[in-house]
């Protein structure tokens, strides 16, 4: 049996769309002028085998069109062709075709060649320029020709007996139509009399074909089922006899038709064979046009024209979800994992080994020695729960590899000159993490770029330098990822926001806001500055879903700005979803779970630093700060200990870009945990993120701190609240 | 024996009902008692019996919301049957029975434990040999009970989980705000 290489197949997905984006990356970083031998080599290399690939594959369209560029690469790295900055363009917009066509197959779609034929003819127009056409070029077409035949003529003969396996050809005639224009002809021939007919064996057989650029391998599948009970031939049309095609067809369904009909009042099969009468006549419509097509496509090969078409070589449609997603590990993280696998499994067996013998056999000595055992145990399990969460950690540099590009489209599109600085491109991020990370991301770039980023003329006046710098940067602190977006640009203008923010009502112009209040307003929903809305940003829906979808991965983001000097865009990320370090605290009989994140400092305050506040809330003067006040057992409806406030402490919070205070009875441990959810089983909480388990086996609940800033906001109806959900349930009871 | 008694049911009770083994029929009930009266649910949505422990109290739940258990490594929220249906209130301890069930969503299906007093036993019952609940009036809602039964000389109530600890049937904290908005 051959082996089967669609297994393969996802593995050249992947390596092809990494080999783009480092072709990518190298041609962003090519310098026309003076070509750097390393950097060709690259985008060679990622070229070359993506063509090795696909050949072996047998994705011919692709592996013909990357025969092209790298003819084309391979001139320029042996020194015999200089490269001109629209021929970068042309390479850059070729990497994009090459994506689209791969991400097609990934979805397990036929490839659509217009957009690369297009490139391909400009590449060869570059080509033939040169006094003598390079004879590979030359060579590739006809090897093009060679993978893709016209079309597949199919024998299909059937055994008796197939039927009874519940094989049904006109499913598989179906699913050939989907890959081409499928001509049947049917053969009646072995029908037997009807006396003599049997209703559950099959007697016909059949002659299919398949016009398009079908992969042998895809037609095969759909008749992998019957291999067994069927006399399967497959021919393959030769391009030459293209022309000939269209008339042996009509041949062949004038004499199928002619078949069918005799066929048709014969017993079982009559109601197969009219469902095929029903198809004919559709897929014998179909069949013209694309022969025309094909003969269009052909002259305009000839004329070497560019044609139009390649003005849209982006990605046609969205990428599909892959069926399943993988990750690359490095071996080390490997090797890591296996080691400490090993001592876990030493640990083990000198545990079980304490576990023998009878209960008197337990003496003191025993003890020690289970204790030193439990404790080597807990040292391996975080290694090893460590060692497991770096698995999913990737550099954050997939994320950022996106930028180059879309900032030097962007510059060009807004006729503005920048300069993409990346920064810490290694540093390591949960891969849940980066996926969601990266929509806000592009959103905040495009800002810099649109909003951020004057034109060179105002650049020039303001005496800056034309070109704008806009910075990308990531870095650890603490359990958190910073993401800074920075630019050099206008900054943000107050009196501009304040105005709008007036307009739409988010504030009073009574109200008095400190410079970060007034920046932070940026994030409220339907809050756009730009004077005018360009294709690029500024529709005012975007920076509160950037702030949502952050918050969302419990994480948050601020802006710093100067006016004339630029913002900058803070991000804040926890490096991982699903453990989060905690701060216990104790509320009368209950622990609770804060992230330590959020906590900025725990004080014990006296009675004089507390302010009372029109409407009941309190304040906390602290140093120069006056720090709004929330009793947990308050929002929580439990008990505290606490009489007053100077018996418990005062967690600092940060949230938003402000301090909250909220009083507990009692600091705890603080510690890792796993956070576990509480609408699995029951519902959304309010003020609560989630629940985790204790050491002892006992739930905890985890604060949610956003949640009871803003329920402790409404501390009075909190309180009637309370009391309805006690009367409601009272009357439900009753 | 255990046809005779499904031919007579209609009696009012008049004759029992074979327990479990003696009918393989119809579907099976696993019974407990709470103050002196005997509860049904369908043993299908019963996943375990556990004893009686120290929950987590959840912030600002309905009253018959317990708190929270942790069922081997997930959360499972406790209900208290007595408060559901209006009963006196009594100390749990370590005799007290919780029943987890699984209950099916629309999209998923959740775990529940419920508290009651102790298990009693399995009967297979048929379903004519359930009378629908008798309408109490506005005062007292019966959706959750499928019907009642007898075996023996004694009442069964047969509940119906999914309606029983339907969670959106309770208001929500966003709708109780709502309602103290339309109100002030």
């Amino acid at each position: 049996m051959s082996v089967d290489i669609s297994q393969f197949y996802q593995v050249f997905f992947e390596e092809s769309l990494e080999g783009l984006d480092n072709m990518e990356s190298a041609l962003m970083a090519l310098d026309t002028d003076n070509i750097d031998a390393e950097t060709i080599n690259t985008i060679f290399r990622a070229a070359h085998s993506i063509k090795g690939g696909s050949a072996t594959f047998g994705f011919s369209e692709v592996a013909s069109f990357t025969h092209v560029l790298e003819t084309l690469l391979d001139e320029v790295r042996e020194g015999a062709r200089g490269l001109a900055p629209d021929h970068v363009d042309l390479l850059l917009r070729s990497v994009d075709a090459m994506r689209g066509m791969i991400v097609t197959l990934q979805a397990g779609e036929a490839i659509d060649t217009r957009d690369s034929d297009g490139l391909k003819v400009q590449f060869e127009a570059i080509l033939s320029g040169d006094q003598h056409v390079p004879e590979a070029a030359v060579e590739s077409v006809e090897v093009a020709d060679e993978l893709t035949p016209a079309g597949w003529k199919i024998e299909f003969a059937p055994h008796a007996d197939m039927l009874r396996t519940g094989n049904e050809p006109i499913r598989m005639f179906r699913e050939l139509a989907a890959l081409g224009d499928l001509k049947v002809q049917c053969h009646t021939n072995k029908l037997p009399s009807f006396d003599a007919l049997s209703p559950e064996e099959c007697y016909l057989s059949w002659t299919l074909t398949l016009l398009g650029q079908v992969a042998l391998d895809d037609i095969k599948e759909v008749f992998e089922w019957v291999e067994d009970e069927a006399d399967i031939a497959y021919h393959a049309l030769a391009e030459g006899t293209v022309d000939n095609v269209a008339d042996y067809i009509d041949n062949a369904v004038a004499e199928g038709g002619a078949d069918q009909v005799v066929a048709s009042p014969r017993g079982a099969n009559e109601a197969m064979v009219n469902d095929m009468l029903t198809e004919v006549p559709d897929t014998n419509a179909a069949v013209v046009t694309p022969l025309k097509e094909h003969a269009t496509q052909k002259d305009a090969v000839a004329s070497h024209s560019p044609p139009q078409a390649t003005a849209k070589a982006a990605p046609k449609t969205a990428p599909k979800p892959a069926a399943e997603s993988s990750i690359r590990v490095g071996t080390d993280k490997i090797d890591q994992l296996i080691n400490l696998v090993g001592e876990l499994v030493i640990t083990q067996s000198m545990l079980g080994q304490l576990g023998e013998g009878d209960s008197e056999d337990f003496t003191q000595e025993k003890l020690l020695r289970l204790q030193e055992g439990l404790s080597q145990l807990e040292q391996n399990t975080r290694e090893l729960q460590e060692s497991v969460m770096r698995i999913r950690m990737l550099p954050i540099s997939f994320s950022f590899s996106r930028f180059p590009r879309m900032v030097r489209d962007l510059s060009q599109r807004l006729d503005k000159k920048i300069n993409l600085i990346l920064q810490g491109e290694q540093t390591e991020l949960d891969k849940t993490v980066m996926e969601k990370i990266g929509d806000p991301l592009v959103h905040l770039v495009r800002n810099s770029v649109d909003h951020g980023i004057e034109p060179p003329d105002v650049r020039r006046a303001a005496g800056k330098p034309e070109t704008g710098v806009v910075t990308l940067n990531a870095y650890h602190q603490g359990g958190n990822v910073v993401i800074e977006i920075r630019d050099d640009g206008a900054g943000l203008n107050k009196e501009r926001i304040l105005a709008k923010a007036y307009e739409n009502g988010i504030v009073n112009p009574s109200d008095n806001l400190t410079e970060e209040q007034i920046y932070d307003l940026i994030f409220q929903p339907g809050f756009s500055t730009a004077k005018e809305v360009s294709d690029v940003s500024g529709r005012g829906v975007g920076m509160d879903v950037v702030r949502r979808n952050i918050q969302e991965l419990n994480g948050s983001v601020d802006v710093k700005s100067q006016l004339g000097k630029g913002s900058t865009f803070t991000i804040r990320l926890p490096l991982t979803l699903a453990i989060l370090d905690g701060q216990l605290v104790r509320v009368g009989d209950q622990n609770y779970i804060f992230p330590l994140v959020s906590i900025v400092e725990s004080i014990q305050v006296g009675r004089n630093q507390i302010n009372q506040m029109a409407g009941g809330s309190q304040v906390l003067r602290l140093r120069d700060e006056y720090i709004p006040i929330v009793y947990l057992h308050e929002i929580y409806s439990t008990t505290a200990d606490l009489h007053s406030i100077e018996e418990g402490l005062v967690v600092v919070v940060e949230f938003d870009g402000g301090k909250y205070g909220v009083v507990v009875d009692d600091l705890l441990a603080q510690q890792q945990v796993v956070i576990k959810s509480l609408e699995t089983n029951y519902r959304r909480v309010e003020g609560v993120s989630g629940a985790t388990i204790l050491g002892d086996g006992t739930v905890a609940l985890i604060v949610d701190i956003a949640g009871i800033v803003k329920m402790g906001g409404a501390g009075q109806a909190i309180k009637q609240i309370e009391t309805m959900v006690k009367n409601m349930s009272k009357a439900k009871v009753a | 024996m255990s046809n005779s008694a499904v031919s007579q049911e209609h009696d009012n009770g008049g004759m029992g009902v074979g327990s479990a083994h003696a009918d393989e029929s119809g579907d099976q009930y696993l019974t407990f008692i709470m103050a002196d009266e005997e509860y049904g649910v369908d043993i299908l949505k019963v996943q375990e019996i556990r004893g009686w422990e120290r929950t987590t109290p959840i912030p600002n739940a309905p009253p018959h919301i317990k708190g929270v258990i942790n069922l081997r490594g997930t959360v499972v929220p406790i209900v208290d049957l007595r408060r559901c249906f209006g009963l006196d209130q009594v100390e749990y301890g370590p005799l007290t029975v919780v029943i987890v069930l699984r209950i099916d969503g629309d999209h998923s299906s959740r775990t529940m434990g419920i508290v009651v007093d102790a298990v009693s036993d399995v009967y297979s019952l048929d379903k004519d040999q359930m009378q629908s609940a008798p309408n109490m009036g506005d005062s007292f809602d019966t959706s959750y009970i499928r019907g009642l039964a007898t075996v023996g000389e004694k009442m069964v109530m047969l509940l119906e989980i999914n309606e029983l600890l339907d969670l959106d049937d309770l208001p929500s904290d966003k709708e109780l705000k709502q309602q103290l908005k339309a109100e002030a």
